[in-house]
């Protein structure tokens, strides 16, 4: 269909006055913007030397909490491996040690290949314990492939780290084991 | 005239240029950290402390980049326009003065001698002789002292620099650069008649056409800017258009035309035409400053030294200020006033600036031919800028994005679907 004339609306530039034809008080306007913004506070922040200010609830590189006893609060139930879309959670289960009441069976192995995960916080809405964890840890560069692949070991680490430079993220709950647990710890 | 000392001279000279390329290299890194700024960003900031040296990095990054020649280019063009650019820049400084300066003494009148018959040659050739030995004894804060086509030389050479943007854009043999080239000189033959005539009526004043007569002058009477401000506003635009500065950057509207004439200059090459540039900017501001803002005068200021040393320096300082304030306005301008697309270019130059800088002329006419107090043109300027403003308010203009002729709709033909 081509477009019929009544159809076409021409918009006429707004007509200048006497003020805008003189040029110069609008360029007086203009530049009272522009000096004042060289004197503005400039919004770069320069990265390396000045850390970005992060929200609590920034989805970073995931951590393992520890309970009060500084055991891995895990219970391997799998359930952030089942809800991962990117599949980069593996876990191995294990039956828990003798004395660790509060839990039938705990991780032997728990990796994360933090290259697959896209950061989605998944893992962390579906564990019933609180166990996995995003954190505000942003900056996660390493020289291999296989250095990005936490685990563990690493990823508690990452808890022991983030508690003690008091970057928790908001959503931590770190202590007993969640509402989930209650059951077996009765 | 003072007399010619090869030594002097050179080392003048040697050190002018090296203060020169200096402050190009600078304003460069203000360019890039005033715009910066204005955009609330930090700008370059690595070289150096406070990026600093980034203008060495610069340079050494031009002169050590490989230099490739497009094999479609006219080879010796192609290499005669950066080189023309930057050569004709630095040419056009020789005669502006970038410190203290004495006027040349006048012609001496030959008068009759006591018979009233004879002219008397002997008094004359004596007084003659004691000016020139007196201004020839006077240090002079410029390289060719006492030129007396001053300003004509400059605006010769000026319009000159154009031939290195024509030459790069006809020789690239490329689309973008000659589109680029020919918005260039037309918009430098428009602009170059408004520059000319707004320096003339100074010129009819100031009696001289030398650039220390008209500094000497402004001292004596006051600035020309406070008796001619449209004169001033007038060369301002025009000069801004003359040195391809936004909001006349047409020529190398990188947003339409790929950097237009620049478009297949690389490495050291393009670092001459950005050296010409800059070397452009710096002597219109010297010019803007010394002919519409008396120079190294500042309201008695300059002469708080008694000391020559001192006194000299001071003067230089005075005159740098008040270049690198232009020099500062060019890139604050630049963000502050979008491009003119070319028709509006056009028509502020042949609609608005020719007449108003004709007119301008003719009142500097009438003033000095009746011999009117100074700041009778001082109104007359002001009131014909806002008289202009008026026509432009209240007169009819025709919309002009609205198509000139009739839109015929065409009909497509109709095609059977499914």
């Amino acid at each position: 269909m081509p477009i019929a004339e009544s159809d076409i609306k021409w918009i006429e530039a707004p007509k200048l006055g006497f003020l805008e034809q003189l040029y110069l008080p609008i360029v007086y306007d203009g530049l009272k913007t522009t000096i004042g913004h060289i004197f503005g506070k400039s919004k770069t922040e320069s990265y390396p030397e000045q850390e970005p200010k992060l929200p609590p609830n920034y989805r970073g590189v995931h951590r393992l909490n520890r309970d009060e006893q500084d055991r891995v609060k895990c219970v391997a139930c799998y359930m952030c491996a089942t809800a991962c879309p990117a599949h980069c959670i593996d876990i191995v289960a294990a039956p828990a040690p003798a004395g660790w009441t509060d839990r039938e069976k705990y991780p032997e192995t728990f990796v994360i290949d933090e290259l697959r995960c896209i950061y989605c916080g998944m893992c962390e809405e579906a564990c019933p314990v609180d166990a996995i964890e995003l954190t505000t840890l942003y900056d996660l560069t390493g020289y291999s492939r296989e250095q990005l692949v936490f685990d563990k070991e690493k990823l508690l680490g990452i808890f022991d780290a983030t508690t003690k430079s008091g970057t928790d993220p908001v959503r931590s709950r770190s202590g007993a084991l969640g509402p989930a647990s209650e059951t077996a710890k009765a | 005239m003072p007399e010619f000392d090869l030594l002097t001279t050179t080392i003048i000279i040697g050190g002018l240029v090296a203060i020169v390329m200096s402050i190009v290299g600078y304003a460069t890194l203000a360019e890039r950290k005033v715009s910066a700024w204005i955009q609330d960003r930090v700008g370059p900031n690595r070289v150096g402390p406070l990026g600093l040296l980034q203008p060495l990095a610069d340079g050494g990054k031009f002169f050590l980049k490989e230099s490739p020649i497009p094999s479609h280019v006219d080879k010796i063009f192609y290499l005669l326009a950066p080189a023309a650019a930057m050569a004709i820049a630095l040419l056009a400084l020789a005669v502006v003065p970038w410190g203290g300066t004495t006027p040349p003494p006048k012609p001496v009148a030959v008068n009759m001698a006591a018979d009233g018959k004879t002219p008397d040659y002997s008094k004359a050739v004596q007084r003659f002789d004691a000016e020139q030995g007196e201004y020839r004894n006077q240090f002079q804060g410029v390289i060719a002292p006492g030129l007396d086509i001053g300003i004509v030389y400059v605006f010769a050479l000026g319009s000159l620099a154009i031939y290195g943007v024509i030459l790069g854009g006809w020789s690239s043999d490329n689309k973008y650069s000659l589109l680029g080239s020919l918005r260039s000189s037309a918009q430098i033959i428009s602009y170059e008649i408004p520059l000319g005539m707004s320096i003339v009526g100074v010129v009819l004043f100031a009696g001289s056409m030398n650039l220390e007569t008209i500094i000497a002058w402004q001292k004596q009477n006051g600035w020309f800017l406070m008796f001619q401000p449209l004169a001033f506003l007038l060369f301002m635009v025009s000069v801004y258009a003359e040195c391809n500065r936004l909001p006349f950057d047409l020529p190398e509207a990188e947003q339409e035309l790929v950097g237009g004439y620049l478009t297949e200059y690389g490495s050291l090459k393009f670092g001459m035409f950005m050296l010409g540039e800059y070397t452009h900017m710096i002597t219109t501001s010297f010019l803007m400053s010394i002919v519409f803002w008396g120079g190294w005068s500042l309201f008695g200021l300059e002469e708080v030294f008694t000391d020559p040393i001192a006194a000299a320096v001071l003067k230089a300082a005075i005159l740098g200020g008040k270049m690198l304030g232009f020099l500062l306005l060019y890139i604050v301008i630049r963000w502050t006033i979008p491009r003119f697309r070319f028709d509006q270019l056009m028509g502020l130059a042949w609609k608005v600036m020719i007449p108003l800088s004709l007119l301008h002329l003719l009142a500097a006419m009438l003033v000095r031919q009746y011999g009117w107090s100074n700041w009778a043109l001082t109104a007359i300027s002001i009131g014909l800028f806002v008289a202009f403003g008026l026509v432009a308010a209240f007169k009819k203009i025709a919309p002009n994005n609205t198509p000139r002729r009739k839109v015929i709709p065409k009909m497509l033909p109709r095609v059977m679907v499914g």
